[in-house]
C-alpha cells in the first residue's frame, strides 16, 4: 500500500480530533459564561490556552504530512 | 466624537487599501502573462505563494512581466554577507533574483531554493539520491528581507515607548498621545497575563520581557498582512529565537522548588519519582518548542491559505467564482487580523504562565 496515502490519512484524523477538541473547549466556554457572566474574563483566559495547546497538536500532524 | 469617527473611516480605508493592493500584487503577474493553461497558472500560484512564505536575498516590492515576456522586479538590493575561509561581502543584485552566478575571489555562488551554495564556474548544483543539493553552503550572515524588517520593527518600538515615556514625563503621569494609545494594552499585559499567572511579589522582573514579545510578535505579524507582506514569522529561526528567550528566563529565574519539583517530586512514592523526572526534565524543553511550532505554524498556515484563496480568483476567471473568492479572501484577511494579535495574547500568556511556575512558591508542602 501507498505509505504517502496513510500519512494523510493518519494527520486528517489528527486534525478531525483537534477540531473536535477545539469544538468542545468552545462550546463548554459558551456554556460556561452563560451560566457565570461575570466570570468571563477568566473563562476566555482558560479556553484560549487550552485551545492554543491542542492547536499545536493539530499542526504537528499538518507538519508531519 | 467627530474625529473619533473620522479614525475609524482611515483605518477601515487603509485596510481596503492593503487588501485591494495583495490582490494587484498577484494580478500583475498572472493576468498580464494570460496563461490559456491551467496547470501553468496553478504552478504560478504556487511559486507565488512559496516566493512570499519564504526570506529572499532582495528586498522585492513587487514583480511582472513586461510586454517583452521579460520578468521586472522592483525594489531594492540587500547586501549578502558571506563567511568562507575570510569575509565576503556583496550586493545581492549581482545574483539577478537568483539567475545568475557570482564569482567572488575564485570561488562561484548561487542561490538554489533560497540558499547560497558554492558551485563551479559553469554553476552546477549536485545532487544527491533524495534530490537535495550536495554543494557546500558557505556561513550565511546576510542582511536579508526578515533582517531589514526585524530591525524596521525594533526602530519602530523603540520610537513608539520612547515617545510613550517622554509623554508620561511631560504631563505629569497623564498619557498623551502615542501613551493614551499603548496604555490600556500595557496595562491589560500587566493586569490579566502579568499578575494572575506569575503573582504580585514577582510580576514586575518579567514585565519588561513580556511587553516586548508580545508587541513584537503584533507588529511583526500585522508587518506580514500589509502589502509590503514581509512576515517574519514564518521563518522557524526567528520563532526559535523568540521560544529560546523565554527558555532561558524560565532556567536562570527559577528557584529551588521549581527544580525540586522536577528532580525529586514532593509527595509521591520513590519509584514514581523516578519515573517522573526524566518526564518533568523533557517538558521543560516540550514547552518552549511548543511555543516555537505554534507561533511559526499559526503564521505560515494562515498566509499560505490566504494566498491560495486570493489566487482561487485566477482560476476561477469567472464574476461569480472570482467574487465570492474575493470575499472570502476578504473575511480571511479580518480573521488574520485576530489571529496576528491572538497568537501574541498566547505567546505572552504562555511565557508568562511558565515563568509563574518557575517562581512559585509551594506553602503547602
Amino acid at each position: 500500500m501507498d505509505i504517502t496515502g496513510l500519512e494523510m490519512i493518519g494527520a486528517g484524523l489528527i486534525v478531525i480530533g483537534a477540531g473536535i477538541g477545539i469544538g468542545q473547549i468552545g462550546g463548554k466556554a459558551m456554556e460556561a459564561i452563560a451560566r457565570q457572566p461575570e466570570a468571563t474574563g477568566k473563562i476566555q483566559t482558560a479556553m484560549l490556552i487550552a485551545a492554543a495547546l491542542i492547536e499545536g497538536i493539530g499542526f504537528a500532524a499538518l507538519f508531519a504530512v | 466624537m467627530r474625529r473619533k469617527f473620522s479614525i475609524k473611516k482611515i483605518t477601515f480605508l487603509l485596510f481596503l487599501v492593503s487588501f485591494v493592493s495583495v490582490a494587484q500584487h498577484n494580478e500583475d503577474g498572472d493576468v498580464a502573462n494570460a496563461p490559456k493553461k491551467e496547470k501553468d497558472l496553478k504552478t504560478k500560484i504556487k511559486e507565488e505563494i512559496n516566493h512570499h512564505v519564504l526570506d529572499s536575498y532582495d528586498f522585492d516590492l513587487y514583480s511582472f512581466t513586461d510586454d517583452n515576456g521579460k520578468k521586472v522586479h522592483r525594489g531594492f538590493p540587500l547586501p549578502v554577507i558571506l563567511w568562507d575561509n575570510g569575509l565576503k561581502v556583496f550586493s545581492s543584485s549581482r545574483f539577478h533574483y537568483g539567475e545568475a552566478l557570482v564569482k567572488i575571489d575564485e570561488n562561484y555562488y548561487k542561490v538554489y531554493h533560497n540558499k547560497i551554495y558554492k558551485t563551479d564556474a559553469e554553476g552546477t548544483i549536485n545532487y544527491d539520491a533524495k534530490h537535495k543539493p550536495t554543494n557546500t553552503k558557505p556561513l550565511d550572515f546576510s542582511i536579508t528581507k526578515s533582517v531589514v524588517m526585524i530591525f524596521v520593527v525594533f526602530l519602530i518600538m523603540f520610537f513608539m515607548f520612547k515617545r510613550m515615556a517622554r509623554g508620561y514625563q511631560k504631563n505629569n503621569g497623564m498619557p498623551k498621545g502615542m501613551g493614551r494609545l499603548l496604555e490600556p494594552i500595557v496595562l491589560y499585559i500587566r493586569d490579566d497575563i502579568a499578575i494572575p499567572n506569575i503573582g504580585e511579589k514577582h510580576y514586575k522582573r518579567y514585565m519588561s520581557y513580556l511587553l516586548t514579545i508580545f508587541f513584537f510578535i503584533w507588529i511583526v505579524n500585522l508587518f506580514g498582512l500589509s502589502p509590503l507582506g514581509v512576515n517574519i514569522n514564518n521563518s522557524i529561526a526567528v520563532t526559535f529565537a523568540l521560544a529560546i528567550f523565554t527558555y532561558i528566563i524560565t532556567t536562570f529565574t527559577a528557584k529551588k522548588e521549581y527544580w525540586k519539583h522536577i528532580f525529586w517530586m514532593p509527595g509521591v512514592p520513590v519509584p514514581m519519582k523516578i519515573i517522573l523526572a526524566p518526564i518533568e526534565l523533557l517538558g521543560t524543553i516540550i514547552k518552549p518548542f511548543s511555543l516555537m511550532i505554534r507561533l511559526y505554524a499559526n503564521i505560515t498556515a494562515g498566509h499560505i491559505v490566504l494566498y491560495s484563496i486570493i489566487g482561487l480568483m485566477f482560476i476561477f476567471n469567472n464574476w461569480l467564482g472570482s467574487s465570492l473568492s474575493f470575499f472570502l479572501a476578504f473575511v480571511l484577511g479580518i480573521l488574520e487580523l485576530l489571529v496576528a494579535a491572538l497568537q501574541a495574547y498566547i505567546f505572552t500568556i504562555l511565557s508568562a504562565l511558565y515563568f509563574g511556575m518557575a517562581v512559585e512558591e509551594h506553602n503547602e508542602h
